[in-house]
């Protein structure tokens, strides 16, 4: 306790040259702070975004299905197994059919994948329900990034060209009743939606589907073994593996801005202790003289750099409260830039702090900063009283 | 009175069916061969303007076929290797081979009116289709027989054609290939014919995207001749590097 008054005492009376270490440290805790919640709230924000908008709470997939390989899509599809059947039945499931298909629109040919989905569903963010009725015209919704792109717009219309499941080329018209206000472009970018029954008939696909989104925490349904074998399981995780894969890129090209400010701070608390010794040493000869041992001079020293991010984390909680709350309520607003970029995220990010955040960045900053505060301090062990007393220094 | 008359439009009916076959089997006779070398000239029409490709075609069997582009500068050198229902592109920039397959089959080719898939079709008409005569018209002061093609199977991938064929040379002047719904998705149109080895050709043909604007592609064949020995090394995808 003596120790810490001491070293408390030291560190009052440094004046300006605390007042500015403390200043500057407090202000990368309150950055870190910052940019660990908006990487928080990005991952969040995106991984709720794909659940809500095409994950569900897992998806079934046919055997043959694969999104990474639109060649074998024209193949991949089955009859669902009754125990998906019951579940559609019950609301906890939807089935959705993929298959290729080409848009002309405004003298343009455009590569697409049709997807057909259930009109009545409430499983993923998707209006179908604006897919019911309609006019001769195929209704159809499409994002907006897609509605971009193909020059589309709600009440707008193209014509399809598509094959069946037999190779025969069919064309009609589609006819826009919604476009999607979303981030999420496995359902936007050269995606077009459709009612089920009318994409299966269209196809001669009757009852087929190439994968089946189920609603969030429903329960897995027991199947039999050959439909195992048809039909597998991808939960969240597997689903969002991009998306945090995305995340940990982020977290990563955010992991050298950190580095560059906590750089800065304990550069400046390591001159400040280097100056320290160098300054004090006639102070330290004078207490090795009086009978202070090493070992403690040395801790008053690493105590006094120590608490340099104790004050500033004092400091930083004084003003970064009420900063970061504001933050999190307005959020940060986000470029076209972002949108162009595929990641999943609305116009505006929302910061999430969580205790671990705050917590783990101070005990981090903290710990740092004693272990830089006591680098230079070493030198004091090899000190010897009457060298000190007359101001030499190893 | 009525039976014979009934009898009379049953054979009227059955040899119209008849001829109409006999038609499609001239047809694909008159087009099609063994082997031949052909060295022909692409025109796109776009929206900036004319683009015209030249290129040497060897065909082989109707179903194979070996493409090399001649210029522009930029397409020179660019090969295309059909052999059956498969289809490599090679590009000299790249120095790479791609099967095109899946949704690459749907691009077009060099940015014409005419898809990969489309040069994937089964070239014989009596195959693949059940014609019927539907008329005799004049189309360009040819006499021509109109026919409607309708597919044997549900496999093929045009549901319907209509095609007009010249009375004397045997030759589609005009053809019209129908989606399943019975919209118009493609037209081939003949505007010039040469004679070969005593057989009718197209010299001169427009290809046209119905489900886009615009003029379509002109396909002019600049000089043709019949080979059955065509080099089997050729048909190779070792070929396309070469």
């Amino acid at each position: 306790m003596p120790l810490l008054k001491l070293a408390l005492r030291n560190l009052f009376g440094a004046g300006l040259r605390t007042g500015l270490n403390v200043f500057v440290l407090s202000v990368s805790f309150v950055i870190i702070i910052g940019c660990q919640g908006l990487y928080k709230g990005m991952s969040e924000q995106m991984l709720r975004a794909v659940t809500a908008s095409y994950y569900g709470g897992g998806q079934y997939w046919h055997t043959g299905y694969d999104p990474f390989d639109t060649l074998t899509l024209d193949d991949a599809h089955g009859r669902l197994p009754d125990a998906l059947q019951e579940m559609a039945g019950a609301g906890l499931a939807v089935p959705a059919l993929k298959r290729q298909a080409t848009l002309y629109t405004q003298n343009r040919v455009i590569n697409i994948t049709l997807n057909g989905i259930k009109t009545d569903q409430t499983i993923i963010d998707i209006p179908t329900v604006k897919l019911r009725g309609g006019g001769r015209a195929i209704p159809a919704i499409i994002g907006d990034a897609m509605a971009k792109s193909a020059g589309l717009k709600k009440g707008g219309t193209a014509v399809l060209r598509w094959r069946d499941a037999r190779g025969t080329y069919d064309a009609d018209e589609i006819e826009i009743v919604e476009t999607l206000n979303t981030n999420v472009n496995a359902i936007d970018q050269g995606q077009v939606w459709i009612p089920l029954d009318r994409l299966q008939k269209m196809t001669n696909l009757h009852g087929e589907a190439t994968l089946v989104i189920t609603a969030v925490d429903s329960a897995r349904p027991r199947l039999d073994p050959s439909a195992e074998k048809d039909w597998q399981f991808k939960d969240q995780y597997f689903l969002t593996a991009d998306e945090r894969s995305m995340m940990t890129a982020q977290y990563i090209e955010g992991g050298v801005l950190y580095a560059v400010f906590l750089f800065l701070a304990m550069l400046g608390i390591f001159d400040t202790q280097i100056l320290a010794i160098y300054h004090r040493i006639k102070e330290m000869g004078t207490m090795l003289a009086l009978g202070i041992t090493k070992a403690n001079l040395i801790w008053i020293f690493t105590l006094e750099g120590t608490l340099y991010a104790v004050l500033a984390a004092v400091l930083a909680f004084i003003y970064g409260t009420p900063l970061l709350i504001w933050f999190a309520r307005v959020g940060f607003a986000l470029g076209d830039s972002y949108a162009q970029l595929g990641l999943t995220l609305g116009s505006v990010l929302y910061p999430i702090y969580t205790p671990s955040i705050v917590l783990g960045t101070a005990a981090f900053i903290i710990a740092l900063t004693a272990l830089i505060s006591y680098l230079p301090c070493r030198r004091i062990a090899k000190l010897t009283p009457t060298d000190a007393l007359r101001g030499k220094i190893v | 009175m009525k039976k014979i008359i009934l009898l009379l439009s049953l054979l009227t009916f059955w040899l119209s069916a008849e001829s109409a076959e006999n038609i499609l089997r001239k047809i694909d006779a008159n087009r099609l061969s063994d082997g031949k070398i052909a060295v022909m000239t692409m025109t796109i029409r776009g929206r900036r303007g004319d683009r015209t490709i030249s290129a040497r075609v060897w065909q082989r069997n109707s179903k194979d076929s070996f493409t090399e582009y001649l210029s522009p500068a930029r397409e020179k050198g660019t090969k295309m290797l059909k052999l059956g229902d498969q289809l490599w592109t090679y590009s000299p920039d790249t120095d790479r081979t791609i099967l095109i397959s899946g949704h690459l089959l749907r691009q077009s080719v060099l940015g014409s009116d005419m898809s990969y898939e489309d040069m994937l079709e089964d070239p014989y008409l009596l195959n693949t289709y059940t014609a019927s005569l539907i008329g005799e018209e004049i189309l360009r002061e040819r006499p021509v027989w109109a026919l409607d093609l309708t597919a044997k199977t549900a496999d093929t991938a045009y549901a319907r054609r209509k095609l007009w064929v010249d009375k004397e040379r045997y030759i589609a002047l005009k053809e019209e290939l129908y989606a399943q719904s019975g919209r118009l998705l493609k037209l081939l149109e003949v505007s010039a014919v040469m004679q070969v080895n005593k057989r009718w050709l197209a010299k001169t043909m427009t290809y046209k995207d119905a489900l886009k604007d615009g003029d379509g592609t002109l396909v002019n064949i600049e000089s043709l001749e019949f080979n059955d020995q065509l080099p089997e090394h050729l048909f190779s995808k070792a070929a396309l590097r070469k």
